[in-house]
């Protein structure tokens, strides 16, 4: 499973799934991170982690291991 | 409804120019309070231009959902039936993502009225917004304004007024037909109880098996049942979970109005993001960040608010007095270099306009006016609330200039920046970059700091923050640490520049340490608080806005000044300057045959007697080192003003050699000394973030295990520099080795030992398993 972790940076593609549950997985959705959403990653942290992304037409920043909680292409 | 009074309620996403409008149309002088059980914070205040209106500020929010204090409050104040009117406020130049909390609000069936934010930039980028359409689509007005350029607010709360008379809307905004079928389904199923422009907001609620709304419906067990089976047929049908499915239609719908009302120019590079290039540049953002910061201490410290500061203590306050415009200081100067021992004959007032300090304004008004000199009134005025009234504001230009630059950090969004950098570094103990903020704006002033961690959303980590924030030194401990520094090493110049940061460094190895040793305790065991925090775009912040920001820090400090520190000073003189000589109690320096250390024989001796066996393995067991670690409790600045006068030197500043040698003469080792020093800036804080630690917590019990904490931690860490420094220099065993010698290890075993199983079972997870089982 590929997951918005995974992603390089400069790269760009589609959420296929939210896993997880709970508070998180709803918050991440609030925020607009559903099925077929796309989004670029557009940087990663100085020490690494975490990364932002453009999403919606905004940053977000997510951490590398939360990011694993959402399925991409 | 009584016609005249109208409750409106501003609701929207965090950084949408939500406050900006709430200070604008209220002048900002609102009523902050808590909402009940919870330390979210809620602001009220009138309308500027009608009284008649009440606005209520929510807290920022992305959703209604039941997962966060905050969204449950807004959404318990909403559904209470007390506002009339809903503000929905929408950052404009992103309508996607604040449509979604719009749509929810406007589904709760109360009259809203949508305010397109930012106005001006949306112009400014070349987009388009058709307002009409947008407000048929969403079925309630709308209305354009900036809050920033204070236009179209008028026209906004006209609106407002016009709506809080109607009934409210039912949403005009429709999911895919399939999910519509079942929402009607279950609104049929909802008791009658429930009024016709609320019944869409539980249907949707119920659907999404909203904890909060099934309970407050309370529906049969056949209906439950019934709407049980709906909703499960449908995810069967939609292959997905019934709250992805509702978040999916609210996005589609959003999607379905965005390509109708809005016309995009074509994109260019923000200047966001050519900042954000450079400033989170994966190279440069570190460097960049150390030069920010490095540039705003000295500043705000060195230069800047080092000079009015050292001004405020000596000239203003103390007895120096000063010149106009500095006229006249080099004549005089010279004049009383001349003089040599002559020096205290040079009348300043010779040389140019000069203006007395106030300690010396009010000693001669009162020997003017009759009191004794140096007596009883005299003294409890001049050295009790003069002295102490101005060490405390001596440190608000710099913690003003401090506020000024940080707020403006803040405000402008580099912080949250601040936080996306700094995260990896306290994700290893627990906490998440938002904990860094507190602790920068408490090496201004612990206060301000303690009521800065409001903004970190999770309990345990605002919990951990507030316990650990204030071991980072504040303004007040810096003195402390001057004084140390000449007591050790006699001349500060040259050696003393390195070591004055090792204390800095003791503050921030005691916040990892504590972060690292708490996190695997019970009270704070827990899965790591996720991290997903929206980077806001740069803007200059609205001048109102920042100004208030500052104000209101440093008014929470000179609030706390002006009652719990100065009743404290004078308590302090009080118990210093009365006690008991030849078997008669008084005030000691009027008595017959005292000696020039009367305070020997003060209640503050008697005290600190009592207390010193609790210093003693720690290698200050005198009074007087007891009482200025008790002085140093009732604030930080007390501390070398009381180490002169127990020492009685003379007019001490913490740059005066004969103070260095009479307090090194207090400890019978320099690692006695060194673990006072630890002791005090580790320990407990002041009286003042003391009380702000009590607000933030909301819980005595919490705010004992903070304050109980600290002190433990700063006590063994005088332990172990006083026992080690015994032990490895000068060679001496003893009981108390023993015990920081098993303290240490003990220590240094719940800061590497791997993180505890059951460190990982939160109630959450508790409670999600509970629920299958019982499933």
């Amino acid at each position: 499973m590929k997951t918005l972790g995974d992603v390089k940076v400069g790269e760009s593609s589609t959420i296929v799934k939210l896993h997880g549950e709970g508070a998180l997985r709803r918050h991440l959705m609030d925020l607009g991170l559903i099925k077929g959403t796309s989004f670029k990653v557009v940087k990663v942290a100085p020490l690494g982690d975490p990364v932002e992304i453009n999403v919606r037409g905004y940053e977000l920043s997510i951490r590398k291991e939360e990011a694993a909680v959402v399925e991409v292409q | 409804m009584a016609d005249s009074q109208i409750h409106v309620a501003l609701a929207g996403n965090p950084n949408c120019g939500k406050t900006t409008l709430f200070n604008l149309i209220t002048g900002a002088n609102g009523y902050v309070g808590n909402w009940p059980g919870v330390t979210v914070e809620k602001k009220e205040a009138k309308l500027l231009s009608d009284k008649n209106v009440t606005i209520t500020d929510l807290p920022g929010i992305y959703s209604l959902s039941p997962y966060s204090p905050e969204e449950q409050c807004s959404r318990d104040y909403l559904m209470s039936g007390e506002p009339d009117v809903v503000v929905q406020v929408v950052d404009a130049t992103n309508l996607e993502r604040n449509l979604y909390l719009a749509l929810q609000v406007i589904e709760t069936g109360l009259p809203v009225v949508v305010a397109l934010n930012m106005a001006d930039l949306v112009e400014k980028n070349g987009d388009k917004i058709d307002t009409d359409k947008l407000s048929k689509k969403l079925g309630c007005p709308v209305m354009m304004i900036s809050a920033l350029k204070n236009k179209g607010i008028t026209e906004l709360f006209e609106q407002v007024k016009k709506s809080a008379a109607s009934k409210g809307q039912v949403p005009e905004h429709k999911f895919d037909s399939s999910i519509e079928d079942v929402l009607d389904h279950i609104e049929n199923n909802l008791p009658a109880s429930v009024p016709a422009n609320k019944r869409r907001y539980y249907a949707v609620k119920l659907f999404e098996r909203d904890a909060d709304a099934c309970k407050l419906i309370n529906l049969t067990k056949e209906k439950a049942a019934r709407v049980e089976q709906l909703v499960a047929q449908c995810e069967q049908d939609c292959d997905d979970d019934a709250e992805s499915i509702i978040t999916g239609e609210r996005y589609g719908v959003i999607a379905h109005i965005i390509d109708e009302c809005l016309t995009k120019a074509p994109a260019k590079m923000s200047t966001s993001e050519k900042i954000d290039r450079v400033v989170t540049n994966r190279i440069l953002g570190l460097p960049i960040f150390v030069v920010i910061m490095f540039c705003v201490y000295y500043i705000a410290v060195s230069t800047l608010g080092g000079t009015v500061t050292d001004f405020t203590n000596d000239q203003l306050f103390g007895t120096d007095g000063w010149y106009v415009l500095g006229q006249g200081r080099d004549a005089y100067d010279a004049a009383v270099e001349a003089a040599g021992d002559a020096a205290d004959s040079v009348d300043p007032a010779q040389y140019g306009p000069y203006v007395p300090g106030i300690t010396t304004v009010v000693h001669d008004a009162l020997v003017a006016g009759g009191t004794e000199d140096g007596g009883l009134v005299d003294s409890l005025v001049c050295d009790g609330i003069v002295g102490g009234l101005g060490a405390i504001f001596g440190f608000v230009p710099q913690m003003f200039l401090l506020f000024v630059m940080l707020s403006f950090l803040e405000d402008c969004g580099y912080m949250a920046r601040v936080a996306f950098i700094m995260d990896r570094v306290f994700r290893r103990f627990g906490l998440s970059g938002k904990s860094f903020i507190p602790m920068l704006v408490s090496s201004g002033c612990g206060v301000p700091g303690v009521m800065a961690t409001k903004t970190i959303e999770n309990e345990k980590d605002r919990r951990m923050t507030v316990m650990t924030t204030t071991f980072i030194p504040c303004g007040a401990k810096l003195p402390i640490i001057a004084l140390l520094m000449g007591s050790i090493i006699g001349d500060s110049s040259t050696t003393a520049a390195w070591i004055s940061p090792l204390f800095y460094f003791l503050g921030v190895f005691a916040v990892i340490a504590s972060g690292l040793m708490l996190k695997k305790t019970k009270l704070f065991a827990g899965r790591p608080t996720p991290f997903v925090m929206e980077l806001p775009a740069y803007h200059f912040p609205a001048i109102r806005s920042w100004a208030l920001h500052v104000w209101e820090r440093c008014w929470a400090f000179i609030k706390k000044a002006g009652t719990v520190i100065f009743a404290s000073t004078v308590v302090v003189w009080f118990l210093s300057n009365f006690g008991s000589y030849n078997g008669s109690f008084g005030f000691l320096p009027a008595m017959d045959g005292i000696p020039e250390e009367f305070m020997d024989y003060s209640v503050l001796a008697m005290l600190g007697n009592l207390v010193a066996w609790i210093f003693a393995p720690l290698g200050f067991s005198t009074w007087q080192a007891t009482a200025l670690t008790v002085s140093g409790l009732v604030a930080k600045e007390n501390v070398v003003a009381t180490a002169g006068s127990l020492l009685s030197v003379a007019d001490a500043a913490e740059t005066d050699p004969s103070l260095w040698t009479a307090f090194a003469g207090m400890f019978p080792t320099m690692g006695a000394c060194v673990a006072f020093g630890a002791f005090n800036l580790l320990c407990a804080p002041c009286f003042a973030a003391m009380g702000t630690i009590r607000n933030q917590m909301d819980s005595g019990k919490w705010t004992a295990i903070a304050i109980g904490y600290e002190c433990a931690f700063a006590w063994v860490i005088g332990l172990f520099i006083n026992q080690f420094y015994n032990l490895l220099v000068l060679g001496q065993f003893g009981i108390w080795t023993v015990v920081a010698i098993v303290l240490l290890v003990a220590m240094l075993f719940q800061i590497f030992r791997p993180m505890p199983k059951h460190a990982w079972t939160d109630e959450d997870e508790t409670n999600t398993a509970s629920a299958a089982v019982s499933a």
